[in-house]
């Protein structure tokens, strides 16, 4: 299937990975990231929409990218993502209303997501349609693995549950497991994500800020 | 009533810190936390304008856009409910009110404007300031409590970050793991910083 | 036409909010229909899992849940101060946390623990027949918990005393500890306490570690480890609604009806 793309594509598609992951690398979007991640299911509909949001806003942005005027260009750029969050947002609350309210405010913060407005300004205004799409799709993929890979841990942790279906069973229901309170809480959220930064960069070394 | 505000704005520096308790503003948080100075001018921006858009979109929400808000135009519009657009008109308050708080400042203050200069635009996209609007919408507060919230957010940004910068000041000079140097380290720390916080939590407002 | 132009620019900029505009407004206007059924068919869920009609866990189809809803449940508007119903307000469009925002539906509250800032002049209740004679009443109860205002129903039997069913359907408590409101286990232990004291004062709480069954602490339910404030916020509500300022004259009446 990857054979299909030519190499710049499957370069958009795939570097967003883990060579420059948005959230470890560089530092895009880290506000969502951690918010939505106490359950899997929340975060994987958020990794999901933003995936989308950011794929389409790519594409639009790219379509458009030789006729609009330099001066109001993140004005129209904004104006795109934050029609998609909405279209984005009206559908969950259709199709998935119980999720969509758990996610609350952090559906319409796909606005200011900074991978979105950072991949539509920094890739989408210089590359053509269909890469541009898949560097959207690249950086949504991206994205999602770092919230779901905190989503599963907070869920096993916290409540001892995966996708809401127990594992580990819990003291309260006459099981083993004390669930862990502090990973559903916020600072559980970012040591995660700090230990896997780490990780990443134990695994790939030149990802190593010199501060 | 003078407690109800105070409770309110304890609640949106302490207890519910934009940044700590919901990671909003999390992307300027990390970026701009190295040094001391800076993380005091984007702070302060941030409360500026939060303190002028949050009340701004409240007045825009209740007026225009809610279901039923328009019947002061015309008895006739009470059952149009725009709330679909208010993540659109939230952004572009926010985004024009920077760009007026940004000529303003160049024009009558323009010793601050050099201090904060860079950080204005970059706070249009900041997720705190969206947030808070959106907290706003979703909490109902009236004019009174959204300025105090807004204003409380601000506050309470401005101190995690000014923490933060602070802490990571001294960690240069600490033998950190290669891999955890810079961000991976932020993390850590703004996660230590969170668990403080949550001690505010146990306050009965 | 020159890009940077004036003309330009205003052209493309109202071309791109057209373009947008149209399609944000049909996203809407086609799932509005389909978010509204999604939001009565929540709360439809939330009386008759709270009336017991379904069972935590149990997999039950849109359909029957209105059908059940339709037969087996009355929505009635009450008159909070006197306890008297009201039928000159439409049941179908009456929302109360709209009604406690207004003021011109609503007042102050007077001071309370539950922290409930605004009272409505009128509340939603639902009586749940059974073979067409009165089973339980539920009413809508809210107030704040730890982190976050709790909005649920309480589930009393015809007597108007014994509690036979709690839940929450909005809260932001913290997943885990005070979250464990949610637990059916928790919910459960409800069933069977006696939501006044011989006085008629509400006297029901959440204490903290362990009570007996229903027939020894007739008004005491277990404690969730680890969220005292969580439970405290429960008393407080729960105690508020129950009382005269809430569904107290309600009550009363229902009581002198019933026996």
């Amino acid at each position: 299937m990857a054979l299909a793309f030519s190499k710049k594509e499957r370069e958009a598609l795939l570097d967003p990975l883990f060579n420059n992951n948005p959230i470890a690398l560089q530092m895009l979007g880290i506000c969502s990231a951690l918010a939505v991640t106490t359950k899997l299911d929340k975060a994987i509909v958020m990794a999901v929409s933003l995936t989308l949001v950011c794929a389409f806003s790519n594409l639009a942005v790219s379509l458009i990218r030789d006729y609009v005027p330099t001066n109001i260009r993140i004005i129209i750029q904004l104006t795109i993502i934050a029609s998609l969050v909405i279209i984005t947002d009206q559908i969950l609350k259709a199709f998935v209303p119980a999720i969509s309210k758990q996610l609350s405010v952090f559906v319409g913060l796909i606005i200011t997501n900074c991978i979105v407005m950072g991949r539509a300004e920094g890739f989408a205004m210089q590359n053509p349609p269909w890469v541009s799409f898949l560097d959207g799709i690249g950086n949504g993929l991206g994205y999602s693995i770092i919230l779901i890979l905190a989503g599963f841990f907070r869920e096993l942790l916290g409540s001892g549950k995966v996708w809401n279906y127990p594992v580990l069973k819990l003291v309260t229901e006459g099981g083993w497991y004390n669930p862990n309170g502090l990973m559903v809480m916020a600072p559980g959220a970012l040591f995660l994500v700090g230990l896997f930064i780490w990780a990443l960069r134990t695994w790939k070394p030149d990802q190593v800020e010199d501060e | 009533m003078a407690e109800h505000y105070l409770n309110l704005a304890i609640k949106s520096i302490c207890v519910e810190n934009m940044a700590l308790a919901f990671f909003l503003g999390m992307c300027s948080f990390m970026a701009c936390s190295k040094k001391v100075e800076t993380a005091i001018g984007l702070g302060f921006a941030v409360i500026f304008v939060l303190a002028m858009t949050v009340p701004i979109n409240n007045l825009m929400y209740n007026y225009l856009l809610r279901e039923g808000a328009m019947t002061w135009i015309s008895p006739s519009m009470a059952e149009v409910d725009l709330s679909f657009l208010s993540f659109l008109s939230f952004i572009g308050t926010i985004a024009a009110a920077t760009q007026l708080v940004e000529m303003a400042l160049d024009k009558f203050m323009p010793k601050l404007y050099t201090a904060l200069g860079v950080f204005l635009p970059l706070i249009a996209v900041n997720c705190a300031i969206l947030g808070a609007a959106l907290f706003m919408q979703q909490r109902d507060y009236t004019l009174g409590e959204s300025v105090v919230f807004g204003v409380g957010s601000g506050i309470g940004w401005l101190l995690a970050i000014v923490a933060l910068a602070a802490i990571r000041e001294k960690m240069r000079y600490s033998n950190i793991p290669a891999g955890l140097r810079g961000l991976g380290m932020a993390f850590i720390l703004t996660g230590l910083m969170a668990m403080g916080f949550m001690v505010f939590s146990g306050i009965q407002l | 036409m020159q890009r940077n132009g004036t003309l330009y620019t205003i052209l493309f900029a109202a071309m791109v909010c057209g373009v947008c505009s149209i399609l944000v407004s049909g996203t809407s206007v086609l799932l509005k229909d389909r978010q509204k059924a999604n939001m009565i068919l929540d709360r439809q869920r939330q009386v008759l899992s709270v009336a017991g009609l379904i069972q935590p866990g149990e997999k039950v189809s849109a359909d029957e849940v209105r059908a059940s809803f339709a037969d087996s449940i009355d929505p009635k508007i009450v008159t909070l101060a006197t306890g008297a119903y009201d039928d000159t307000i439409a049941v179908e469009t009456f929302d109360q946390r709209r009604a406690a925002k207004d003021a011109a539906t609503s007042q102050a509250a007077p001071e309370n623990p539950a922290k409930v800032l605004r009272l409505p002049n009128h509340a939603l209740v639902y009586l749940v027949t059974q073979d067409g004679a009165l089973d339980k009443i539920v009413l809508p109860i809210e107030g704040k918990g730890l982190w976050s205002t709790l909005y649920g129903y309480l589930a009393l039997d015809k007597d108007a005393n014994t509690i036979r069913g709690i839940t929450f359907y909005e809260h932001a408590e913290t997943p885990g500890l005070g979250g464990e409101i949610d637990n059916p286990r928790w919910k459960a232990l409800w069933q069977g306490r006696k939501a006044f004291d011989d006085g008629w004062k509400p006297a029901v709480r959440v204490i903290k570690g362990q009570a007996g069954p229903p027939e020894e602490s007739p008004h005491e339910v277990d404690g969730l480890s680890g969220a005292t404030l969580t439970g405290r916020g429960v008393t407080n509500l729960v105690t508020f609604w129950l009382g005269e300022n809430g569904f107290g004259p309600y009550l009363a009446q229902m009581r002198s009806v019933g026996s």
